[in-house]
């Protein structure tokens, strides 16, 4: 699995996409922070851009990525090698290769300009968002055969997580607000990755007014200590079920 | 040493093998033919553990393959289409395999050397060609010395030195009583290597024959005749069912 694992990221490394994206997130990234003088604005604006980005590009380029490498999988699958160790290293490196990049891009440029907490939360959000829409590309890959429906399905659940997600949140809360609806939209918000990625960072700003809906929840039940213990639970959850999903279908799958 | 018991396997509503039933032994180089679409990848990839078949039972040396993993270890295989990362380099390619199989202590190199690997083990897979592409998928077949070799289209893309070359080494592993199965569209390429023909049409096992057999009974000499004089006499049946 190791060698699997080094040699992919050997292949990642000098991928054209990864190495764009990194510049791209740190050009963002610097731009952002330089023009701001206060400094949770600022992180407010780097999280919104890691929203954004990160899902998008994060599920898309994985899922080409394993569409792409599928003649290769097949060629080392002739090895004496398990499946399932072959998955894992193909996750594992992309996950790897994208997860340098946005250390690069975001880590880097918030290291020179703030330090804190909240910053550092805002790298550990972008990793467990890096990492979860990997291990969905993964599964979106082992449930397709053909690329083309593959890549359309990555770019529906990106677009469902980033943007529709919460527009049937606001209609579920619109449609209740006669009930005391608190707790079971607590349940909802756990649904979706990009949600607990925000609320993670927002749970680290004193900024109660742009907090949202979501935010002033999760405060007000749990306190920003086991507000955030829940969220990451969640996250790593998100995580590991996709990839063991995978691993049980990649087994039976037809090359 | 391979042996296959009524192996089916359908894609959603698409038979690709229907009841196959073959049997393999050492020092046989045996040629899978058939029309486009009539099995024969998906025959191979069975016996690789790539496809999953439905009903039947595939064993080597006597050992079921079903979710194994091990056995792999003696066999080599070349793809029809030889599609590697691009940024990685062929020396990497090859490094990484042998890596991968430390276990095999007897490495066989000198497909490497003979078709001039060495003079760009530092280009990147991007930048080959299609045909030397191929060649590094032979080499890799080849480089640990496996009891079973697998070659689908071996000769497809390589100029005509090369796949002189790479048909001298298949004769001479087959000599060392190596099991050689190889499919091909180029009936020429095959003349002199093969020993038994195997041909399949819509999924099914038309006949497993060896080469004399069939040379005997259609009166032609070069297996494309006689392959041709075969298909001649089958399709008039085929059609009247």
């Amino acid at each position: 699995m190791k060698t699997i694992v080094k040699y992919v990221m050997l292949d990642l490394v000098k991928n054209k996409t990864i190495i764009v994206y990194a510049i791209i997130l740190g050009l963002l990234s610097v731009s952002v922070l330089s023009m701001d003088s206060n400094s949770s604005k600022g992180i407010l604006s780097l999280l919104n851009i890691t929203l954004l980005f990160v899902p998008i590009i994060g599920i898309l380029f994985s899922t080409i990525y394993f569409f792409n490498s599928i003649e290769f999988t097949e060629l080392l699958l002739a090895q004496p090698i398990k499946r399932k160790t072959m998955l894992l290293a193909q996750y594992i490196a992309v996950a790897a290769a994208l997860c340098i990049a946005y250390v690069l891009g975001v880590g880097i440029p918030i290291a020179i300009f703030y330090s804190g907490l909240a910053a550092f939360t805002l790298l550990i959000s972008g990793l467990f968002l890096t990492l979860i829409f990997s291990a969905l590309a993964l599964l979106i890959f082992v449930l397709f055969k053909d690329k083309t429906k593959g890549i359309g399905a990555a770019i529906i659940v990106a677009l469902f997580f980033t943007l529709l997600f919460d527009g049937l949140l606001l209609s579920f809360i619109y449609s209740f607000s006669e009930y005391p609806i608190d707790k079971p939209l607590l349940g909802l918000i756990s649904l979706n990755p990009v949600d607990l990625g925000r609320i993670l960072v927002l749970l680290q700003l004193d900024v109660a007014v742009m907090m949202g809906y979501s935010g002033a929840l999760f405060k007000k039940f749990m306190g920003s200590a086991t507000g955030s213990i829940y969220t990451v639970i969640c996250m790593i959850f998100w995580i590991i079920f996709p990839i063991i999903m995978s691993a049980r279908i990649f087994r039976k799958k037809d090359l | 040493m391979i042996s296959i018991e009524h192996l089916t396997k359908s894609f959603s509503k698409f038979i690709a093998l229907d009841d196959i039933s073959l049997k393999f032994e050492r020092g046989q180089a045996i040629s899978l033919l058939g029309p486009n679409g009539s099995g024969k990848t998906t025959l191979i990839k069975s016996i690789l553990g790539l496809v999953i078949p439905e009903k039947g039972k595939i064993e080597i040396d006597g050992k079921e393959i079903r979710s194994s993993w091990e056995y792999r270890s003696q066999i080599g295989y070349m793809p029809q289409i030889g599609r590697y990362p691009e940024n990685m380099t062929v020396g990497q390619v090859i490094g990484m395999l042998k890596e991968i199989r430390r276990d095999c202590k007897k490495l066989d190199e000198e497909l490497i050397a003979g078709l001039g690997i060495p003079g760009f083990l530092n280009k990147t897979m991007k930048s080959l060609s299609g045909g030397t592409r191929q060649k590094v998928s032979a080499c890799l077949a080849f480089l640990f010395s496996p009891d079973i070799l697998i070659l689908d289209e071996p000769t497809a893309g390589l100029d005509p030195l090369s796949s002189e070359l790479l048909k001298d080494k298949i004769a001479k592993e087959r000599e060392n009583g190596k099991l050689i199965l190889i499919t091909s569209h180029v009936l020429s390429d095959l003349d002199g290597i093969t020993s038994d023909i195997v041909y399949l049409q819509d999924s099914k096992l038309m006949f497993y024959k060896s080469v004399d057999e069939l040379k005997m009974s259609t009166g032609e000499q070069k297996l494309n005749k006689v392959i041709a004089t075969i298909m001649q006499n089958q399709l008039p049946k085929h059609s009247n069912n």
